[in-house]
């Protein structure tokens, strides 16, 4: 873990900006991700997180600045880099209205994978998560906890090299949170980069390395250990709290 | 390909395990055909009349009982003057009344005139303009009956013959009509929220990510809600045809082309306000309000176009469901073949098209 430079390189942002007219919401990004990496998005909301993430996955266009996405352009090769990320949105993403093996089905159709396939993950899906009983429910009758996990196996299904979560655990309680988490490593030791935004300091704790976002700006940018040390902080809260009280934009 | 099926398959799930939506999708058109066809009639049929009669003569006695047999009125009562007929009408008893005035027949007989007073209850002004219609018409043809030997110097006839619909049943308006009204609301109305319901639940934002190209989305929207509006079409037909006995005239084959079409251009224009809208609400509210009341008040099938001041009239014409009402009018009353609508379908076509540019335009700012 400690030598995640001699890694590949799975996202790479230079100078990557999105500005709305007058306002600034991701200013010169630059930073790089490696393979297998477990990279922590932070920030106060409106610091600009959701924005730089819907840059990288292709939701929205870039004002300026380049970036790749596991070697592909994110301008040129929009349908490579499609096919080679996963995505969790905020709002949960997963059909409530079909049951759990029609959702693993769509999505695994959605992403081309063969009818065998889709019903080898599926099985393997259901084992993983103890969904067995469940299969064939709605996905509105499971609890909170379960969906998300849910969703977070569905966005991996056609195995991509990134998945981009996207505040995956709100509103779930700690223990879930903690199984949630389980998953992420286990996807890591796979080799699947994850790119995560979370507001929870005890998850920042649990990324290899972390960046903190402060009005559109990446402000600090490094592991956890090596994050308190530089900002004098016993716990990522500190550091946190230590940067986001210099942001001048309020809640957007 | 295999992407674009399951997709579809998905569509086809949500809708069928949706019972409100399934109960609007299909229970709406019977409701709206048997609600227009039985309910909502302006045919007069068993018009309840109270007569007076001061004559009691063999001609009014003949008069009064060819009005009895005939299928539009019914006699509620015989009333002795003003005060009963009006009692009758205050408290709706009866929509029209006849006076027969005293020694109508001998009137008749010895000056070659007598009157006969027709009184209506014009609150419903259409209403009663029918009912003193059919009542004159039932005299003037007692009248020409008796004088069939007499001979006149000089007289106009007019022969009236009310084409295409000689019974004057109110089916043949309605029905294209309501067709028009359903496939407005469930092409437009359900794709708009089936849509806006991915955005809203963040599902839509899934697949934008995923390689499955947005085009595609919004075509798998279309393709489920293009065969469900066609059953739409197909029971509405079947009602018409069995329960209100309106034969489809023309060609069944054009009239489903046509409506194939109409059924495209609503698919656009609610594909059109799902991108400009964000929740299921504004898309409803502006499905219903910016769609239906256009459709019901400036497709004609209830106020005539012609009636209306120049400006509504020139607006009437940006409402699709009006030349799709035209067209079914022509193809299914009056049984006219595609000659006869070109000019009706090339602009459907057109407003399709444009609807559909600027859809695509739209979309693709959106994803920018």
């Amino acid at each position: 873990m400690n030598d995640l430079s001699n890694r590949a390189i799975s996202i790479k942002a230079d100078l990557l900006t999105k500005r709305y007219g007058d306002f600034i919401a991701a200013d010169a990004l630059s930073f790089e991700v490696y393979k297998g990496e477990i990279f922590g998005f932070l920030g106060a909301n409106g610091a600009g997180k959701t924005t730089a993430m819907r840059m990288l996955c292709g939701l929205s266009l870039p004002s300026s600045g380049s970036a790749t996405i596991a070697g592909f352009d994110i301008y040129r090769e929009t349908e490579k880099i499609k096919k080679n990320i996963g995505y969790m949105s905020q709002k949960f993403s997963l059909y409530e209205d079909l049951t759990v093996l029609e959702n693993i089905r769509f999505y695994g159709g959605i992403y081309g994978l063969s009818d065998g396939a889709i019903k080898e993950k599926s099985e393997a899906i259901i084992a993983r998560l103890g969904l067995q009983s469940e299969a064939d429910k709605l996905v509105s009758a499971l609890p909170l906890g379960w969906k998300q996990k849910l969703a977070f196996s569905v966005a991996i299904l056609h195995q991509p090299h990134i998945v981009f979560l996207d505040e995956p655990t709100g509103g779930v309680d700690p223990v879930t949170r903690r199984q949630f988490w389980d998953l992420i490593y286990e996807a890591a030791e796979e080799g699947v980069t994850v790119f995560v935004t979370t507001h929870y300091m005890d998850e920042a704790e649990y990324c290899n390395r972390i960046s903190i976002m402060v009005d559109g700006r990446i402000e600090a940018l490094d592991t956890p250990h090596n994050l308190k040390q530089q900002f004098q902080a016993d716990s990522m809260d500190d550091v946190f709290y230590k940067l986001a009280r210099q942001a001048k934009r309020v809640d957007l | 390909m295999t992407q674009l099926i399951t997709f579809i398959k998905k569509e086809f799930h949500h809708v069928l395990r949706d019972r409100k939506t399934l109960l609007i999708l299909f229970g709406m058109p019977v409701v709206q055909i048997l609600i227009f066809g039985f309910a909502l009639t302006n045919e007069v049929k068993n018009s309840k009349i109270v007569v007076v009669d001061h004559a009691h003569d063999e001609v009014s006695t003949e008069i009064i009982s060819k009005i009895e047999a005939s299928r539009y009125f019914e006699i509620e009562s015989f009333v002795d003057g003003p005060l009963g007929i009006e009692g009758a009408f205050q408290e709706g008893h009866a929509k029209a009344a006849i006076v027969f005035p005293a020694n109508f027949a001998r009137d008749l007989q010895h000056q070659n005139s007598a009157q006969v007073q027709i009184i209506a209850d014009a609150t419903d002004p259409n209403n009663a303009t029918a009912l003193t219609n059919y009542l004159s018409s039932i005299i003037q043809d007692y009248q020409s009956a008796m004088n069939k030997s007499a001979v006149f110097p000089y007289r106009i006839i007019p022969e009236t013959k009310m084409l295409y619909n000689p019974q004057l049943k109110g089916a043949p308006n309605f029905v294209p009509g309501v067709m028009a009204m359903v496939l407005m609301l469930v092409c437009v109305m359900m794709t708009a929220i089936s849509i806006v319901k991915e955005k809203e639940t963040g599902t839509m934002e899934v697949l934008l990510v995923s390689p499955f190209r947005p085009a595609l989305v919004i075509l798998s929207k279309a393709i489920p809600y293009l065969l469900l509006s066609l059953v739409n079409v197909g029971s509405i037909l079947l009602l018409s045809v069995f329960v209100l006995d309106l034969p489809v005239n023309g060609s069944l084959l054009l009239l489903l082309a046509e409506s194939t079409l109409f059924i495209i251009t609503c698919l656009t224009l609610g594909i059109f306000i799902s991108i400009k809208t964000d929740s299921q609400q504004t898309a409803m509210l502006i499905s219903l309000m910016g769609m239906l009341l256009p459709t019901v008040l400036f497709s004609g099938f209830m106020f005539p176009i012609e009636n209306m001041p120049i400006p509504l009239q020139v607006i009437s014409n940006i409402v699709p469901a009006k030349w799709y009402y035209l067209i079914v009018k022509d193809i299914m009353i009056k049984g006219l073949g595609f000659e006869a609508i070109w000019k009706e379908t090339l602009i459907l076509v057109g407003i399709t098209l444009f609807l559909f540019f600027i859809s695509l335009k739209s979309f693709k700012i959106r994803l920018a």
